[in-house]
């Protein structure tokens, strides 16, 4: 099954090495896996679900599989860390932390996903200040 | 006792009205709530990555400036800066070979010796003021007014930070119990409205909106209650301009939980700045009487 992931990051210039991605996100996030025997809860309760091209487990399996086109999925921009599937998962797998660590892996080669100069004069006056310092911790390197 | 308070931007800027009616709420309970000196922004979300520790580096900043002045809790109004700050709490205290690399790098402070305790606003009145005193006080009981309590995740998520069951919450319909309202329960109430996407998707967080508030709707409540200045944001603002593509639906005011308790306890309306709401949170007090007793 392969699926067309909408995102913009050139897989081959972050020089993952083959079989790599794996280890990757195990070391910037310290979770285990191969301990998710992919029952689907995470992905059941994710708020974002709806909008997403692979759904969480989809995201751990691409992971476990060495796809790493999941690094060009909408779904690691669309997990605003809402820690619900960590909260559920039978196997006490930190998806949030997994979600993180691929936004991590591309952020850290100094692309970013937001672009500050879009966001307009109105919507710094008028968003609340946390949003801001949310969104630059989490789509900017 | 003084208390020491931990405001954080948004509280100074966009959310005022929470730390206004919530001062307002301690001065009438006889608490001296003092703002903390040389506090700084705490990053708003926790480190996730396990080699981040740059990112603990402010929240601990404000922990040791709290432990420096003697104080042994600091309380926060904005769940994300809970959060933030109980995340860091926490990871020093289970990893002192982190916080030993962590007091490296503080040039002015002291060493963190991690006696601070973070303490929601929310959980101090449950725990140290009591629902049911504060039920005593109350003047104006919001009767027959009926709220959705909404949580959002950063009281309740992860586990090891959370104030009450992550599943099954009590704290805010206890709360409105206590002011005499009526609780309209909502299965929505712990889900995320869309933090932070509200700055570049728009569309999806008015949908979250209106997915969170239209289910409460349905089940006769008139407004929402809550208590982080994003999901304020979120629900009340994206929420009146889901009014746009929904067109049957009708935004419902929203509420700081510290505003409805300066109502109840009859403390003048102007410590609770209903000005800055998208919709007018004071019509519906009026009309249902809370107001003009
Ligand atoms: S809930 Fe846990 S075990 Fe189940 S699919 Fe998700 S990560 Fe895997
Ligand atoms: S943390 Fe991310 S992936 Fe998990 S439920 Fe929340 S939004 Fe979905
Ligand atoms: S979490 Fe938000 S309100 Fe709190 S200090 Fe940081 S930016 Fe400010
Ligand atoms: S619901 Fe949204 S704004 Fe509210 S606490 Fe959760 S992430 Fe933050």
């Amino acid at each position: 099954m392969t699926k067309k992931l909408e995102g913009n990051v050139d897989i081959e210039a972050l020089k993952l090495k083959k079989g790599d991605l794996v280890k990757e996100v195990e070391e910037l996030c310290g979770e285990n896996l191969f301990g998710c025997y992919q029952c689907g809860t995470c992905s059941a309760g994710c708020p974002f679900i709806e909008d997403m091209d692979l759904s969480p487990d989809e995201v751990i399996r691409y992971i476990i599989l060495d796809r790493k086109e999941v690094l060009n999925s909408k779904t690691i921009w669309l997990c605003a860390s809402c820690f619900t599937c960590a909260e559920r998962c039978p196997r006490d797998i930190n998806i949030t932390k997994i979600m993180e660590a691929l936004r991590q892996i591309i952020l850290r080669k100094k692309i970013d996903r937001t672009d500050l100069t879009e966001i307009t004069k109105d919507e710094k006056e008028t968003i609340p200040q946390l949003a801001f310092v949310s969104l630059f911790r989490k789509n900017i390197g | 006792m003084k208390l020491s308070y931990y405001p954080g931007c948004t509280l100074k800027t966009s959310a005022k009205n929470l730390e206004k009616s919530a001062f307002a709420i301690m001065e009438k309970l006889g608490h001296e709530m003092v703002e903390m000196e040389d506090w700084t922004c705490c990053g708003v979300v926790s480190s996730l990555t396990d080699d981040d520790l740059m990112h603990h580096l402010a929240p601990l900043r404000n922990l040791i400036h709290v432990e420096d002045a003697g104080d042994e809790q600091v309380i926060t109004l904005c769940d994300m800066c809970y959060n933030t700050l109980k995340q860091t709490n926490l990871r020093v205290k289970e990893k002192p070979d982190d916080l030993e690399t962590l007091n490296l790098f503080m040039d002015r402070e002291n060493d963190y010796k991690g006696t601070v305790k973070v303490v929601h606003f929310l959980e101090f009145l449950r725990d140290e003021v009591g629902f049911d005193v504060l039920k005593k006080m109350v003047k104006n009981p919001l009767k027959g007014v009926k709220i959705m309590p909404y949580y959002g995740c950063m009281l309740l998520r992860p586990r090891e930070v959370a104030i009450d069951d992550a599943e099954e919450p009590t704290i805010l319909k206890d709360l409105l119990n206590a002011l005499g309202a009526e609780v309209i329960d909502n299965p929505f109430k712990i889900e995320c409205c869309g933090s932070y996407h509200t700055i570049q998707q728009k569309e999806l967080v008015m949908n979250r909106a209106y997915r969170i508030t239209n289910f409460a709707i349905e089940r006769g409540s008139d407004a929402i209650v809550l208590s982080c200045p994003l999901c304020r944001f979120n629900l009340d603002v994206r929420g009146k301009e889901a009014e746009k593509i929904y067109k049957s639906y009708k935004q419902v005011p929203v509420y700081y939980y510290t505003q409805l308790i300066a109502v109840a306890l009859g403390l003048d309306p102007e410590y609770c700045g209903f000005d800055d709401h998208a919709v007018d949170p004071t019509l519906l007090l009026k009309k249902k009487g809370v107001f003009e007793k």
